[in-house]
């Protein structure tokens, strides 16, 4: 087995009493030092991961490895990985050093080490000179900073991050989100970040995990999962989109809006029912007879950096543009888009 | 002006049945048993007679307050883990609303020598044994008395600990034992120290439960405060104790005092 791989799930199944698995058979594995993101809605599975990879919960079906070590029934305290949690669960009976301390102390290292390690991982953090404070004298960002101390100061395998940036305005998020980015190259190990936001997830990932009722819809690289979409849900729910139904004619040819386009897809049967993505900025306004697409302005909206069209075609399809030019509304105009822009997609049962 | 005029009712409340006989009592304990005004009173309570009963009324508060806590923090524990904690909750407070008097002719009934107990120990072959009028039946049924006002705010105190919090010990490496030691006891020592405070406080001055279940064998401040009052009328002195017991129960009150750890998110 490759050395690279940390964690590996071997048919995990999750469930509690008799509802509906929360995990339902899902088999993965995690390698060494990279950036790891577990998307989804929630209820979708992703902190159910979390918690097993941490030891919280015991799976009902499947197995766990661990430096493929079976780690199904080891405890929490017993496993080389640590969480930043949702609510951070810092102590509130002790000031930063020992919240930070905490681990070390039990791990019984001499009263030095744990001095210079504290420090360390407070440096880490940009929180020198905070150790004294209590915990309700810190802000929101600055708990968030104490406990991923808290977590790393104990050198883990994994660090496990379970929405850790929900709690926290936009622009502190937005700077957490280049900290921790910057944190994980730093210490070079796995993180696993656990998020329902797709730009955060797009932003900091070598990986995501797209999950869905307790399943792995899909996983790859940001750039793969925007786009390349499996199907409808990964699409709709990464980034804007437009979802169409269509037919895949031949190799390289789809039907959608009443007409015939080159695409770049293949491999699907003849005459295939399918599903088509296009992104809303790879739509480009044009006048009508240069675009691929007749449509009608129905709506716009000035975003900052572009403008936000929504049109409609003859056949009643919604097409949402981001475009830096703007038109009126009730404008009749053209789209166009290269053969790329066009991500075909196998339909997904009843979705 | 309005809002002072609703405090009125609070404050001759207060007045009236809290400050006025605390009042009277230091006032009473100043006058010896012929009505003369003088601190012999104060003399008698350090002589060894009496220092002896505020020794056994604080040992007994101790035991009595030791082992409630004991039995009450893990069946609290227990509960906060049960499906049906408000039904548990319920049946622990439910004795509480009987009145004591009751339970401990009820107990009478149970340790007599021809009791339900003896006639177990009967049948099981120990052999009746004399329960009544011992200090373990004195501190047995204390402990049944006072136990629920020990369960109740540690109870709380667990309900409303973060449950994350034991999530994170165990991930930071802390056993489970501890995890209990270094934040869930920390964590709910309010609760640990209002149900002391609960049980410590009226057990330092029972004096019913003394001499129906104790049989006189247990003599406490409380007792003694009975018996001078109603028995040798010699209220001088019985005042004189109700002092000392007010100075000690304050300083209880300051000793296990709340700390706030401030606000938790």
């Amino acid at each position: 087995m490759d050395d690279r791989v940390i964690i590996r799930f071997d048919h995990v199944t999750k469930q509690y009493d008799h509802d509906l698995p929360v995990l339902d058979d899902v088999s993965f594995e995690i390698e060494r030092g990279k950036f790891y993101t577990l998307l989804g809605p929630s209820g979708c599975g992703k902190t159910t991961i979390l918690r097993l990879i941490a030891g919280f919960i015991e799976p009902t079906k499947g197995d766990i490895y661990f430096h493929e070590k079976r780690i199904n029934n080891v405890p929490a305290n017993k496993r080389q990985v640590n969480t930043v949690f949702q609510d951070y669960a810092l102590f509130p009976h002790l000031n930063v050093f020992e919240n930070v301390a905490f681990g070390l102390r039990i791990k019984k290292m001499p009263k030095a080490d744990i001095e210079r390690k504290v420090k360390e991982a407070l440096r880490f953090v940009n929180l020198e000179g905070y150790e004294q404070r209590a915990i309700h004298e810190m802000s929101g960002g600055q708990r968030q900073r104490v406990a991923i101390a808290r977590a790393i100061v104990n050198e883990p395998d994994v660090l496990l991050l379970d929405e850790p940036l929900s709690a926290l305005d936009l622009k502190l998020r937005t700077e957490m989100q280049y900290e921790l980015r910057e944190l994980q190259r730093r210490l070079g190990i796995t993180f696993i970040f656990v998020t329902h936001d797709q730009e955060e997830a797009l932003a900091m990932s070598d990986e995501i995990f797209v999950l869905n009722k307790g399943k792995i819809e899909q996983r790859g690289t940001p750039k793969d999962i925007y786009d390349e979409p499996v199907n409808r849900f990964v699409a709709d729910f990464i980034g804007e989109s437009n979802i169409i139904s269509g037919t895949m004619i031949d190799d390289f040819v789809v039907e959608f809006a009443n007409q015939q386009f080159t695409c770049v897809d293949h491999g699907f049967a003849k005459n295939e029912r399918v599903d088509i993505v296009i992104r809303p900025e790879d739509l480009e306004l044009t006048t009508i007879e240069h675009g691929k697409l007749h449509v009608r302005v129905d709506s716009v909206l000035f975003r900052g950096v572009h403008y936000e069209l929504c049109c409609y075609d003859a056949y009643g399809n919604e097409w949402l543009v981001h475009s830096t030019k703007k038109a009126e509304i009730g404008d009749e105009i053209g789209l166009h888009f290269e053969p790329e822009a066009i991500h075909v997609m196998k339909q997904s049962g009843g979705e | 002006m309005r809002r002072y005029a609703y405090a009125i009712p609070y404050w001759l409340w207060i007045g009236l049945f809290v400050i006025a006989p605390i009042i009277l009592i230091v006032y009473y304990s100043f006058f010896d048993i012929e009505g003369h005004f003088s601190l012999v009173n104060y003399e008698t309570f350090f002589t060894p007679v009496y220092l002896r009963m505020t020794f056994n009324s604080f040992w007994y508060a101790f035991l009595i307050t030791a082992i409630s806590l004991v039995i009450a923090y893990p069946t609290a524990y227990l509960l906060t883990k049960t499906k049906h904690k408000q039904l548990w909750l319920l049946l622990i407070i439910l004795p509480t609303w009987v009145n004591l008097l009751l339970k401990a002719y009820a107990f009478l009934g149970l340790f007599g020598t021809y009791g339900a107990v003896n006639v177990l120990l009967e049948t099981i072959g120990i052999g009746t044994k004399q329960l009544l009028f011992t200090d373990f039946s004195f501190v047995f049924v204390s402990v049944y008395i006072f136990i629920p006002f020990m369960i109740l705010p540690i109870f709380n105190a667990l309900e409303k600990l973060n449950p994350s919090l034991i999530d994170a010990a165990r991930d930071l490496g802390a056993s489970e034992w501890t995890t209990f030691r270094r934040v869930i006891f920390p964590l709910t020592l309010d609760g640990v120290k209002a149900g002391c405070q609960a049980v410590f406080i009226p057990s330092l001055s029972l004096f019913m439960l003394t001499r129906l279940i104790a049989g006189n064998r247990v003599i406490t401040l409380g007792t003694a405060v009975e018996q001078h009052f109603l028995v040798t009328q010699n209220w001088g002195m019985g005042a004189t104790i109700a002092v000392f017991l007010m100075i000690a129960m304050a300083g209880i009150m300051i000793l296990t005092g709340n700390k706030k750890w401030g606000v938790r998110q």
